[in-house]
């Protein structure tokens, strides 16, 4: 149909959908994967390019804010694997439930959290999402428990919190995250072992964006078809910087959970553009020339905005106000990230345990009176 | 017939319950009060519990609530928590704290700190039980107390019992407790009977956690302990007082947090504290209470420098008469006291 947007220009015959065919999946015990066709409708594809363009300018404000030392400690960007973010939360719903590690910014935005909140907990306010109590790594939401700093051990967590789904009975399943570094964890073998016995509703998700801090795969891990990892788990493996192929991917992987036929486990293959954290260029263990070669050719962000055109479902210039909307809602939110007041002293000691009375808390001193409540 | 003057009988009904009946009743009751609460571990299903504590429960309860897990301390601890972040209340037993340290970060990280990073927004209503400490012949490995370990921690609660009304007390509050309690037992103190009354049997009888006892009223001395050697304590105590010594024996019930106001309290009475532990002595929970004496009002009433009887501090060996010298004996107690009040 025609339609008009907002009397800046007209767009013929723009396109409500269009199907698009992904790229190779690789299957692991499994006869067959996800549909070979995938069907993006307009609204889809704007939503998701909103979505992985706010992560990618949130992403890159940090950025800056850290190198002002506005941020301090640990900063784990995401940009490079929005697609991932976006194209899981595309299979699943906010009923489901999510954990990951440490680089966790995109995850807190895809599971309800907003752009301000996140800032300003990077930023260490009090109207961070935590209350500036957690900080980049401990950020939660509902259905979504973090952010976690331990590597792996998000990951029988979340095989915790399927067994809950299960025990309830309310047809939930829980996407339990982890890298190519973390995927040696004996923990995670650990949960492999759990979740398969008992069969609990778990969607495994190796984010493989091909080096664990500055160790490539080649050099951390015997085997790297972290989708086979699981043995006797199916798996299957797609391209992380399609948000498409992410999103059928996982719409696969939650009707095997939900199917009661257990565990599944999904390889993403992806690629982040900064270094490990804010401490790494990144550059010591790749060439610039790969991560240039990424941006240019699999940018997953380009990859959406170029399918969109090409197919006539959205215009430059509609594109281009979301940009501005997106640069807009970001610079917003470091405002207030800049400007809302650190958390106050009475709240150190707040948050030890849940419905509790009021207690004393020892001091750097022992004459300092310190109080906790729940 | 005319009508006799009505008497009042007081009769107190005393039942006798063994702390490990104690632990499996108060488990049984709080599985049938809340749906939500389930027990996971090695062997607890099945084989009725490594020890036997939670015998019956999973011929009551069935697989989904009483469950079996493999040797993967990590994992099924990584697992409970998870499930208490999403709403369950999981009892998860480890067959002996000292396997714990596998799983260590997940109780740590996972549990105790999460209520904190996420301000509130995250509670963690789990409950990791298991026996804790020395017992008898296991040698080296299977003999650590971890009560210092765990109670250094914010935003855990460690709880150590010494008897049955402890035992099902606390762990019923334990598994009520909205929070993660690392729940301490004693292998030895499993099979000890004791007169349970019935307010104690009780099906809500909970006791606070955070609240120590004083089991003995005493004069001269305060001791001061937790888990089994609070019965050590009791005996020295008894053969101390036909020397016309009173002991004050507190037991500490919970570990962190710590009660000091009683112990305080009862040191101000008597003027002397002697804590008495089973673990090792450096940076132990004896330490941690002669440092809050010294830091508060009792210390003014101190007739003498506070000191602790403890485990030797060495890796517990085999033979027995190397075991026996590596634990506080009733003697070593008794030898403590008399030294710290001179005599």
């Amino acid at each position: 149909g025609i339609f008009v947007t907002s009397g800046r220009s007209m767009v013929a015959s723009s396109r409500s959908y269009a199907d698009f065919t992904p790229e190779k999946v690789d299957l692991h015990r499994l006869e067959e994967g996800p549909p070979l066709t995938a069907t993006l409708t307009r609204e889809e594809g704007l939503k998701y390019y909103r979505t992985m363009q706010t992560i990618r300018r949130m992403e890159l404000k940090a950025d800056q804010l850290y190198k002002q030392k506005i941020i301090r400690g640990f900063c784990h960007l995401y940009d490079g694997q929005e697609a991932c973010a976006v194209g899981i939360e595309g299979g699943i719903t906010l009923s489901d439930h999510l954990i990951t590690a440490y680089r966790a910014h995109g995850y807190t935005l895809t599971r309800g959290g907003t752009v301000r909140e996140i800032m300003a907990e990077l930023t260490g306010r009090r109207g961070g999402i935590a209350k500036g109590k957690g900080g980049s790594m401990h950020m939660y939401t509902k259905n979504f428990y973090g952010g976690n700093g331990i590597v792996g051990a998000q990951v029988p967590l979340g095989a915790g919190v399927a067994l809950a789904c299960k025990y309830l009975g309310n047809d939930q399943l829980c996407v339990s995250l982890y890298g190519d570094g973390a995927a040696n964890q004996g923990q995670i073998f650990e949960t492999y072992n759990m979740s398969s016995l008992w069969k609990l509703p778990i969607i495994f998700i190796c984010e493989n964006n091909q080096y664990g801090m500055g160790t490539s795969v080649e050099r951390s891990s015997a085997s790297t078809e972290y989708y086979k990892r699981g043995d006797y788990i199916p798996g299957l493996r797609v391209d992380g910087m399609d948000v498409l192929c992410v999103r059928e991917a996982t719409k696969f992987a939650a009707d095997h959970c939900r199917s009661g036929k257990g565990p599944i486990l999904m390889e993403l293959q992806t690629y982040r553009y900064h270094g490990h954290s804010m401490s790494d260029p990144g550059v010591s263990y790749r060439t610039r020339e790969e991560i240039q070669e990424v941006r240019s050719k699999s940018d997953p962000i380009s990859m959406l905005k170029d399918r969109m055109l090409s197919n006539n479902m959205a215009s430059i210039e509609e594109l281009k106000e979301i940009d501005i909307a997106v640069r807009k809602e970001i610079e917003d939110a470091a405002q207030f990230a800049t400007t809302d007041p650190e958390p106050p002293l009475d709240d150190l000691c707040s948050h030890i345990f849940a419905n509790d009375q009021p207690f004393e808390v020892r001091a750097a001193t022992p004459w300092t009176k310190l109080t906790s409540t729940s | 017939s005319s009508a006799r003057p009505l008497q009042r009988l007081s009769i107190v009904l005393l039942r006798k319950v063994n702390v490990r009946d104690a632990l499996n009743q108060a488990m049984d009751e709080e599985l049938e009060r809340d749906e939500k609460v389930f027990l996971l571990g090695e062997e607890v299903a099945q084989y009725d519990g490594a020890y036997k504590v939670s015998r019956g429960l999973w011929k009551k309860y069935g697989d989904k609530r009483i469950i079996d897990t493999p040797i993967t301390e990590m994992g099924f601890a990584g697992i409970a928590v998870g499930a208490a972040f999403a709403g369950l209340r999981p009892i998860c037993e480890f067959m002996t704290w000292n396997f714990s340290m596998q799983a260590i970060d997940q109780v740590i990280n996972s549990a105790a700190k999460t209520y904190y990073m996420s301000a509130g927004a995250q509670p963690v209503p789990i409950v990791f039980r298991g026996p804790n400490g020395s017992s008898a012949g296991v040698a080296a490995q299977h003999s650590q107390c971890f009560a210092a370990w765990y109670g250094h921690c914010p935003g855990l609660k460690v709880v150590s019992p010494w008897n049955s009304e402890d035992a099902r007390g606390l762990l019923k509050a334990a598994i009520r407790d909205n929070n993660p309690v690392v729940f301490l037992e004693n292998e030895l103190m499993y099979g000890v009977p004791f007169d349970l009354s019935e307010e104690v049997m009780h099906k809500d009888f909970v006791l606070p956690i955070g609240k120590a006892k004083v089991e003995r009223q005493g004069t001269h001395i305060t001791l001061v302990s937790h888990s089994r050697c609070v019965g050590f304590c009791l005996d020295a105590a008894a053969v101390l007082a036909k020397e016309g010594v009173e002991c004050e024996v507190v037991n500490l019930r919970t570990i962190r947090p710590l009660d000091v106001e009683t112990i305080e309290a009862s040191v101000m009475k008597t003027g002397h504290l002697v804590t008495v532990e089973g673990g090792w002595p450096q940076y132990g929970v004896g330490a941690e209470i002669c440092a809050r004496i010294m830091e508060g009002p009792a210390f003014n009433y101190l007739d003498a420098p506070a000191v602790r009887v403890t485990g030797v501090d060495i890796p517990m060996p085999y033979a027995k008469i190397l075991e026996d010298h590596s634990v506080p004996q009733i003697k070593d107690i008794i030898f403590t006291v008399k030294k710290v009040l001179n005599m």
